[in-house]
């Protein structure tokens, strides 16, 4: 049977989100929390697998108790297993100590051969909790994979497609694996009404650092090798100028302004 | 009367709704106006377990029950009428099965309908038998362990796309409605083949076509409750077909109502929108009301179902009621729309054309009338 862990965050509906003026902070009162759409496709995938290869699903979240609204839905859409990492101790986390934190729980529930996370999350964008992940477990990781394989006889292995800016590449890998994936990689179903059902009926079982063996100077703001000072919207630049002439002309143009301005 | 759903009632017709406002929303216009059957709409429908909500788990329905049948079919209607016409008639299929089938046809024939492995469709209606349930001439002569029958249904929802057939036939000729039969058909039965596709009004990618029995041979263990039974088959299941064309007009009309209004807020003659003129608001007003009311008494007719009362008058009631106010509805749809409500640009166009289905179909308003006058007079 493959193991397969999905890592999700619920963040919230950036579509829903707005700015307050005068702070420059994000307004979270009152918007609807969601999973990681990229995390949705990274369960998705899992499932396919799991449709196709016998595999038991884990779910993993790292957050506040109402997280598990989010552990829920991963239920509901076919994952077997969900488990909340929660303590207050967790909070403030940036994304190393977000990654040492998942790598314990993983530790916890043991063996595994495949861990899929979302590219990245929506509200902090970093795309580091999956590759540090790997590290943690040190295990190979592939990113911004965009199609998956699996080929079962031993040694099993992975064919990935990742998504570069100018092309794709085709990476062969051998289990265990960490991948990260792009939302080219499928389209997530929507969980069934049977699945919300018995998501519903099911007990998640709560991780605090006591649970998962945690270093109290690894976890949440302590154990942070990076903090977020503030958060402001950039000031909207109203100086604009369009350049007009053949593409050649106006990149001399624009060196030249940049050269100006001391931008290069 | 209390429609108050349940924590687990509301869960599961909030994932409908989603499936509904995501999926089926977004293809409406496509599925309403093309010829093709809507294969994608049905397949999420039976993959979302929606093909057997309110029948117990051991037959691969969701152990729900018809109150959430009811509400979840408004909001797949609203979403897209085509698709809840398919959703209502699987259930003329499947209900049957679970009131009158044995346990042997309730595991082979009414699991795969509400697991959603395959689409149901029910034969009753025959060029000579319309509103005349008890005119069928499809005749199933007995030979042995089987029945042959011979004849033609018309305008049968789902035919083709459908795995399953109930279908309602005469075993004595002079009996009338005293000899009629219903039988489960499977779609690969020899001698059973789908014919000519009605060219309609509206609903261009519903299949409603003939059910043609040419010496098809069907197995004794293949009739529902028994010889002579089957026009009792066949009224006990549009009753509650009935409420299923009641809600699907309910989700037709709200779709309606909601495109009205949101144009009467945009369009402006002389200078303001034209929701300011009275005339406009109290079409609205009216529309609104009689949404409301239809979808109670559609509700009521359900609940009662539920709790083992009797809900006959009340779904007759409910579909006259609601199919009529669809028609009502989607007319001043249009009139708020003007000129521009008379084009294709708009989708109330589709949905006047789409309601006159709901007060013909399944008993027409004036078959159901005669049925509540005979449910009144008897009471009286
Ligand atoms: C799109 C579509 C889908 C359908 N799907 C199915 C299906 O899945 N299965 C199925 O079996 N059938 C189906 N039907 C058939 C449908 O149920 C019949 O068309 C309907 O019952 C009316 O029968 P009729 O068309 O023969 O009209 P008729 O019975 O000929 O009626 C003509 C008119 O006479 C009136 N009338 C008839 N008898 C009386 C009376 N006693 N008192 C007063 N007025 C009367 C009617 O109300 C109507 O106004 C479908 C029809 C359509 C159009």
């Amino acid at each position: 049977m493959l193991k397969i862990i999905v890592c999700i965050k619920q963040v919230p509906d950036t579509s829903e989100i707005k700015i307050n003026p005068q702070t420059n902070t994000l307004i979270r009162d009152g918007v609807p929390s969601i999973i990681n759409p990229f995390d949705k496709n990274a369960l998705e995938e899992a499932i396919k697998i799991k449709e196709k290869i016998p595999s038991e699903i884990s779910v993993i979240t790292m957050g506040p108790p109402q997280a598990q609204e989010a552990l829920k839905e991963s239920l509901a859409m076919g994952a077997d297993n969900a488990y909340l990492l929660s303590d207050r101790n967790f909070a403030g986390a940036d994304t190393w100590a977000t990654s040492y934190t998942l790598a314990k729980a993983i530790e916890k529930i043991g063996h595994f051969d495949l861990i899929i996370l979302g590219k990245q999350a929506i509200d902090g964008d970093t795309a580091q909790v999956g590759p540090e992940l790997a590290e943690q477990l040190n295990i190979p990781q592939i990113t911004y994979v965009k199609k998956l394989d699996l080929v079962m006889e031993e040694p099993a292995k992975i064919i990935a497609e990742r998504l570069l800016e100018d092309c794709t590449e085709t990476v062969e890998c051998r289990l265990p694996v960490l991948i990260t994936v792009t939302k080219e990689i499928n389209e997530p179903r929507h969980p069934s009404l049977k699945g919300v059902l018995k998501a519903k009926k099911a007990v998640i079982p709560a991780w605090n650092k006591e649970s998962i063996f945690c270093d109290d100077d690894k976890i949440g703001l302590n154990g942070s090798f990076t903090q977020v000072m503030k958060i402001f919207t950039p000031p909207v630049r109203t100086e604009r100028e369009t350049l007009s002439g053949t593409p050649e002309e106006m990149s001399k143009i624009l060196v030249q302004k940049l050269k100006e301005r001391k931008i290069i | 009367m209390d429609f108050n759903l349940t924590p687990d009632q509301e869960l599961i017709i909030n994932a409908a709704k989603e499936v509904c406002l995501g999926e089926f929303s977004k293809r409406s216009k496509e599925t309403g106006e093309s010829s093709a059957f809507p294969k994608e709409n049905v397949k999420l429908m039976a993959e979302m377990g929606m093909a057997g909500i309110p029948f117990p788990e051991e037959y691969g329905g969701l152990g729900s029950d018809f109150l959430t049948w009811t509400v979840i079919g408004e909001e797949i209607s609203h979403a897209c009428a085509t698709t809840g016409t398919i959703f209502g008639a699987h259930m003329l299929a499947c209900y049957p099965i679970f009131i009158f089938g044995t346990e042997e046809q309730k595991k082979k024939f009414l699991t795969p309908l509400a697991k959603g492995e395959a689409l149901g469709a029910f034969g009753l209606t025959e060029p000579n038998a319309g509103s005349d349930a008890s005119a069928v001439q499809t005749y199933a002569a007995k030979d042995g362990d089987h029945y042959i029958l011979n004849g033609t249904k018309l305008f049968i929802t789902n035919a083709g796309a459908a795995g399953i057939y109930v279908v309602i036939t005469k075993t004595a000729r002079d009996k009338g409605a005293r000899g009629m039969t219903a039988f489960i058909v499977e779609k690969d039965t020899p001698g059973f083949k789908i014919g000519k596709n009605e060219k309609k009004m509206a609903f261009p990618g519903l299949p409603n076509c003939e059910l043609i029995f040419e010496d098809c041979r069907i197995p004794k263990e293949n009739m529902l409750l028994s010889e002579g039974k089957g026009f009792r088959v066949a009224m006990q299941t549009l009753d509650v077909g009935r409420i299923g064309i009641g809600i699907g007009s309910c989700g037709l009309a709200r779709a309606a109502f909601e495109e009205a209004l949101k144009y009467s807020k945009v369009r402006k003659q002389f200078g303001v929108p034209i929701s300011s003129f009275q005339a406009v608001q109290f079409m609205l007003a009216n529309m609104a009301t009689e949404i409301e009311a239809a979808k109670l008494l559609v509700l009521k007719a359900a609940s009662l179902k539920d709790s083992n009362g009797k809900f006959e008058k009340f779904a007759a009631m409910a579909k006259v009621y609601a199919s009529e106010m669809c028609m009502r509805v989607t007319n001043q749809a249009v009139q708020i729309h003007g000129g521009y409500g008379y084009t294709k640009e708009y989708a109330v166009e589709r949905y006047f054309r789409e309601a006159k289905l709901f007060d013909i179909v399944e008993g027409t308003s004036e078959i159901q009338r005669g049925v509540i006058a005979n449910h009144i007079l008897k009471e009286s």
